[in-house]
């Protein structure tokens, strides 16, 4: 009696399947690794619009620097535009890759390997973009060693109560360790990758994969450390993904402009962050998965939970600014009030609303299961978020700048030519990088896809 | 020409029940040094072995520290000693605008002593390994499971180790040699 009931209990409490279909573990190998064998003509014409689109970042780089930051729309009072909106852009969207490769495996979220992979290189390259902006932001990339604490023949030291400073720390820390943890997860899988081309007689494959997978050979006494390297990693990523965003909300919080100085910041930016990673990890799925077929690995359930995600994280984004009117109001300041008045119903009133529309309106959609189950749904709203998370940051950045205390030194910014084909370039950048990943790498994590499977567990 | 010396004997296994069962009877037959060699971790296989518990994390938790108050020192020299300047009268040492950095650093250290630790334990890279001449001991990183015995161990016979392979279910048991 007792054990028919918990027989039932079990089956409602059943799991979704993470992998659909019928698959050996040889054949999740061969499908996988399938991409790193051939160069299909769509792959060259995207490589080759991404390399343009590199070219121009290079060429508005070579202008920067030749001509200094008067290239940019930057002006007084408004001396944070582009470069920065772009940074705090790129480096949110890395924060899902991280939460989803640390934070779901904590937290035992199985459904996470088929998207790992492919979310933390997403990280990777999206913090590349991201650091391109401080380095050119300091008008004369070549001294950008003056912010680290190295002696130098000035005999200055920077200043660590600057949490410009602390961003710097910040950046490189969440750089390097998603470096790791990204390389640390790929070795079992460059061992396939390896033995794959030993078995056809791809000398330089067998050479290059050979040595970055450092001679792995699976021995479960490796296992043993290897597993609890990747849970340490994923412990330390953990806080370290929350404070990177919330360092980077302190280059505002810590400030005395209103519309910046406020205490909602650090939780507001993290969710803001994971919203607009998880919109971007949805876009490039749905692309990867419809072009690779990988449909048996990223399943409907996949594109389900994560538009979840969407609709949970887009309604905190919608509460932070709800709240930050509400703190504006009740902190009966004139400034602050009046920098949020400004801000909905000013000059900037149309990327404010842009903003509102995408982030809190569009992601309601996903209360009804129709709706997240939709491919095409999903793809129009994760473009529409990453379109309202951009509008976020230029709404903190421009509308809290461009009037301050004294109506005498109002002003009003447009981006150049400059600043928006730099822009466009950072995207050459990332697809580039993301590109050659698709090409040499494989996009999800094999041997963690086989631990899944139900034929993998020899109890 | 140096004497070639026999590494250990090599078994193939179908699929990680059978693995976990025969690393269970070959502890059983008191072997020590033997190894169990998977597409991905089994569970339960570090029990079924007899291992110890990884040593990793105390190699992590010393360099975290190191990251800690290194980067405390480093903060606090530069404030005090290094470039003293008073920012909006405010002492020049104190903890608190610190801590981000500290935090940084911490995570930082431990990152890089997980990865290398990691490496260290398991005396990676490695890139010759005789193992890697056992003829199809190419599929463990796709769908084969294989079990090592090393010639070290004091139980090695090549007669009883193989027949107990045998008896365990494995194919493909072969004598595996040093070079």
């Amino acid at each position: 009696m007792q054990e028919t009931s918990a027989t039932a209990l079990n089956d409602k409490l059943k799991r979704a399947t993470l992998v659909e279909g019928d698959y050996s573990f040889d054949k999740v190998s061969e499908v996988i690794t399938r991409p790193t064998r051939s160069t299909p003509s769509w792959w060259l014409i995207a490589f080759t619009g991404a390399l343009s689109a590199l070219t121009l970042y290079g060429v508005t780089v070579a202008l920067l620097v030749y001509e200094g930051t008067g290239v940019w729309g930057v002006n007084n009072p408004i001396g944070w535009g582009y470069a920065i909106i772009n940074m705090v852009w790129w480096v949110g969207i890395g924060h899902a890759g991280t939460l989803i490769s640390a934070v779901l495996f904590l937290c035992r979220q199985k459904w996470r390997t088929s998207i790992n992979r492919f979310a933390e290189a997403m990280t990777l390259f999206a913090v590349i973009c991201a650091l391109q902006f401080p380095a050119l932001h300091v008008g004369r990339p070549w001294l950008a060693y003056f912010m680290f604490p190295i002696p130098n023949q000035m005999d200055i030291w920077p200043n660590f109560r600057s949490p410009l400073l602390w961003d710097l720390f910040a950046f490189s820390t969440y750089f390097l360790t998603s470096f790791l943890f990204w390389y640390v997860g790929l070795i079992p899988d460059l061992a396939v990758l390896r033995d794959k081309a030993a078995r056809a007689g791809k000398k330089i494959a067998t050479y290059l994969y050979g040595i970055f997978s450092v001679g792995w050979r699976g021995a479960n006494r490796h296992w043993k450390n290897y597993e609890r390297a990747y849970l340490i990693l994923a412990g330390i990523s953990t806080p370290l993904v929350l404070s990177v965003h919330s360092i980077v909300s302190f280059d505002f919080a810590v400030s005395q402009i209103p519309g910046w100085h406020t205490t909602i910041f650090p939780p507001y930016f993290v969710a803001g962050a994971i919203f607009s990673g998880f919109a971007l990890v949805l876009t490039l799925m749905i692309i990867a998965r419809q072009i690779y077929g990988f449909k048996d690995f990223v399943t409907m359930y996949h594109i389900d939970t994560m538009n979840k995600f969407l609709l949970a994280t887009g309604t905190m984004v919608g509460y932070a600014y709800a709240m930050e009117f509400f703190i504006a109001w009740y902190s009966g300041n004139e400034y602050e009030r009046f920098a949020f008045v400004n801000r909905a119903f000013g000059p900037y009133s149309w990327a404010y609303w842009t903003m509102f529309s995408c982030n809190v309106f569009v992601p309601q959609i996903f209360w009804f299961k129709k709706m997240r189950r939709s491919i095409v749904v999903a793809f129009i709203v994760s473009i529409l978020v990453n379109i309202g998370m951009w509008f976020e940051r230029f709404v903190i950045v421009v509308t809290s700048l461009h009037r301050d205390f004294l109506p005498a030194s109002w002003g009003y910014y447009s981006p150049t030519w400059v600043d928006i084909c730099m822009y466009i370039g950072t995207f050459g950048l990332f697809f580039t990088l993301f590109l050659i990943f698709l090409r040499f790498l494989p996009m999800i994590a094999i041997s963690e896809v086989k631990g899944v499977m139900p034929e993998a567990n020899p109890h | 020409m140096k004497e070639n010396k026999i590494f250990g004997i090599v078994g193939e296994f179908a699929d990680p029940k059978e693995l976990l069962n025969a690393a269970k009877e070959i502890k059983k037959a008191q072997y020590e040094k033997f190894d169990c060699h998977s597409p991905f971790p089994i569970h339960g296989m570090d029990e079924a072995m007899g291992l110890k518990d990884s040593s990793l994390g105390w190699i992590v938790i010393f360099f975290a520290f190191c990251g800690l108050f290194g980067g405390l020192a480093l903060m606090a020299w530069v404030a005090t000693v290094g470039y003293p300047v008073v920012v909006s009268g405010k002492p020049l040492f104190a903890f608190e605008p610190f801590v981000p950095v500290m935090f940084e650093l911490t995570i930082l250290f431990s990152a890089f002593s997980t990865v290398f630790g990691m490496m260290g334990l398991n005396k990676l890279p490695m890139f010759y390994h005789p193992l890697f001449k056992h003829p199809t001991f190419y599929r463990f990183s796709s769908d084969g499971f294989f079990v090592s015995v090393e010639n070290g161990d004091p139980q090695f016979e090549v007669e009883k180790t193989t027949k107990l392979l045998h008896s365990l279910n494995a194919k493909n048991v072969e004598i595996v040699y040093e070079n």
